[in-house]
């Protein structure tokens, strides 16, 4: 997808990032087969934007994620932010990057350490990365954050497990804002959350990117959040980005049948309107063993030999909307043309 | 659940540290065997600190040897012939004179802090190096954790009387010689015990955050994943002291001891086998304090188990 990547205006880009796990077998680790978790991913975050991140569990979205934070090892590819290659760094030199990344998980539960007072938690990046001159400083920034997202600063005194999954959210948020990022990776931040409480952390989160001008990386299944939170979004498929553009584009005029089919498996409230596609067929393939081909075939109605044979390319079917497919599809008339990918 | 049971105290009613103490003193009351340990426990460790304001410490020195193997309690008959009467104070000699003249009591009074004080060192010497060792070896994993666990290996294949003579032999007749002796084939259990909770707690979310933040390995390791993991651990040595007594006195028992003078219950003991059926005090009563020295530690570390671990709170 490195086309879409052009160094302008972008603040984290990937180039064609693989992440695969050996699966080791045996007395001498031999190594068996590799889960490819992650499997050529080029994308370009724009500084500012929210950046969507939607697929099915299991497809890789929180690995690449991961790797994208430096969380693990990239197994190839490389990953530049600010100018930065940042995916070769290591120890001390990584240090400032972690700073400018901070990222947010989904379990509000598990994400804070439960010995540690709130207000611990939040002078603890401070004093890793040296950020408050003086403790009383540090002190002051930690109620200023707590206000921030929305609890009191009495709070500061107590445990994590004094607090409801929402507060302990907005916990997780105030430490990630600690430090003064530029760039947020949001990995299913409120899927553990209900509804109501959800619509709250999405709240805080638009208000604060406006106010910090932050830059996240929004990951998510729903796809309901993904439509009110994101500028553009990505579809993610077996380790792969299937589908890519304008989040508004991608939701009125999918054009890859995984988009589609994902978009049409959300319930509609009105029992006149008949589905346009089935719900998707079979189980997604292992990622040990991803098939020939075009890896969405397995459960693509509109499947040819082509498919069998040959890795979709990537296409633009119109500007600023990627697909990997062989086939412009025109879902309504059941009808599809085979795309002649560009030269890019 | 017992009916009977306070609504609030009911486990997962509340967790934090007020409802923990709250759900411990609860337990105590409960459970009059958790009770039994904690207080043995606790008097046993007030009277090793307070031992040289009852007995003179340095009497063990002293033997009058015209008092040897004496008893004049008249509590409890013997019905052995020739019991050799002490005279004098019965508060003196409670528990009769061991083969030096000494009073048994006063002995087994000094005895105390001598082996709480080697099963601490002990005790406390493993805990440290465990945290340390098998922190390391299960947050860092690879090569480390494979080195570390094979040099344990190394240390639990010894036989621990073995080395504990052998030692003896080499370094001499001492006290800290035994300490050593001891810990060489305890710690590597507190390594593999603290190395198991540091893998499941380290792959926590708090951990991956933590790392995203940028905190450096040590922080994350000492600062936040031992604090969370360390409570087994610390059961472990409760559990543990008892077993250390236990295992200092065998030794000094079949004479690993650095003085055949020295108040050591093992060693009271050891005098007191030559003696079986002419004064059976001198074996009796020290074998006794062993027991429930041991036992009481024991009892307190289950409590505390029991208080710790939501698994085992019923």
């Amino acid at each position: 997808m490195s086309a879409v990547v052009d160094n302008n205006g972008y603040l984290l880009t990937t180039e064609n990032l693989f992440k695969w796990f050996p699966s080791r077998r045996g007395i001498l680790s031999r190594t068996v087969a590799y889960v490819k978790a992650v499997d050529g991913v080029s994308i370009g975050i724009r500084r500012g934007e929210t950046f969507g991140l939607v697929g099915e569990s299991g497809c890789g979205k929180t690995t690449l994620g991961r790797t994208l934070m430096r969380l693990t090892e990239p197994s190839k590819g490389s990953v530049t932010f600010e100018g930065t290659v940042i995916s070769a760094l290591k120890g001390s030199r990584l240090k400032p990057f972690r700073r400018k990344m901070q990222v947010v998980f989904q379990d509000p539960y598990a994400s804070l350490d439960p010995r540690q007072s709130i207000g611990s938690a939040l002078l603890e990046p401070m004093k890793i990365h040296r950020i408050a001159s003086s403790k009383r400083e540090a002190k002051k920034m930690a109620g200023e954050l707590v206000e921030k997202v929305g609890l009191n600063p009495d709070h500061l005194a107590r445990f994590p497990h004094e607090f409801s999954g929402g507060q302990r959210q907005r916990i997780a948020i105030a430490i990630a804002l600690a430090v003064k990022p530029t760039f947020i990776v949001l990995d299913e931040p409120t899927s553990a959350l209900d509804v109501s409480v959800q619509a709250q952390i999405l709240g805080l989160l638009r208000s604060l990117q406006r106010e910090l001008g932050l830059t996240y990386m929004f990951i998510s299944h729903n796809l309901a959040v993904i439509r009110q939170m994101c500028d553009r979004t990505a579809v993610m498929y077996l380790g792969r980005i299937v589908e890519f553009a304008d989040t508004k584009k991608l939701f009125e005029n999918p054009k890859h049948p995984y988009t589609k089919a994902l978009l049409s498996s959300v319930p509609v409230p009105d029992p006149s309107k008949r589905r346009e596609l089935g719900v998707l067929q079979g189980n997604v393939p292992s990622p040990i063993a991803i098939p020939s081909g075009c890896r969405f075939r397995t459960r693509c109605p509109y499947a040819t030999e082509k498919c069998l044979n040959l890795p979709p390319p990537l296409v633009e079917v119109e500007r600023g909307h990627f697909i990997e497919c062989h086939y412009d599809i025109d879902f309504a008339a059941a009808s599809k043309v085979e795309v002649q990918p560009r030269a890019t | 659940m017992k009916a009977s049971e306070p609504e609030e105290l009911r486990a997962g009613a509340g967790y934090g540290r007020r409802a923990d103490l709250k759900y411990a003193l609860h337990l105590l009351r409960r459970n009059p065997i958790v009770l039994a340990g904690v207080t043995i426990s606790v008097a046993s460790v007030l009277l090793a600190l307070l031992s040289p304001l009852i007995v003179n410490p340095t009497s063990w020195n002293q033997q009058p040897l015209n008092l040897r193997l004496c008893w004049n309690n008249p509590l409890i008959n013997w019905q052995i012939a020739n019991v050799f009467n002490c005279g004098g104070s019965v508060a003196v000699y409670p528990l009769g004179t061991d083969s030096y003249g000494r009073s048994l009591l006063q002995m087994i009074i000094l005895a105390i802090p001598v082996d709480l004080e080697v099963a601490f060192e002990v005790v406390a010497s493993a805990v440290v190096l465990g945290v340390f060792f098998g922190g390391l070896a299960g947050y860092k994993g690879g090569i480390v954790d494979e080195v570390i666990l094979r040099v344990t290996d190394v240390f639990l294949a010894i036989p621990g009387i073995l080395l504990a003579i052998v030692l003896i032999v080499v370094l001499g007749r001492s006290l800290p010689t035994l300490t050593i002796a001891v810990l060489i084939t305890w710690w590597p259990y507190y390594v593999r015990l603290m190395r198991s909770q540091v893998l499941s707690e380290k792959e926590k979310p708090y951990v991956e955050r933590l790392r995203a933040m940028g905190a450096g390995g040590i922080r994350i390791l000492y600062g936040h994943i031992v604090q969370n993991s360390i409570y087994p651990v610390l059961v472990q040595a409760t559990l543990d002291i008892g077993s250390v007594i236990l295992t200092v006195s065998a030794l000094t028992f079949i004479g690993l001891t650095p003085s055949p003078l020295l108040p050591e219950l093992g060693n009271l003991a050891n005098q007191g086998i030559q003696y079986i059926f002419t004064a059976p005090w001198l074996i009796l009563f020290p074998g006794l304090t062993i027991l429930i020295i041991s036992l009481g530690f024991n009892l307190l570390g289950d409590g505390i188990r029991d208080v710790f671990d939501p698994r085992l709170r019923r």
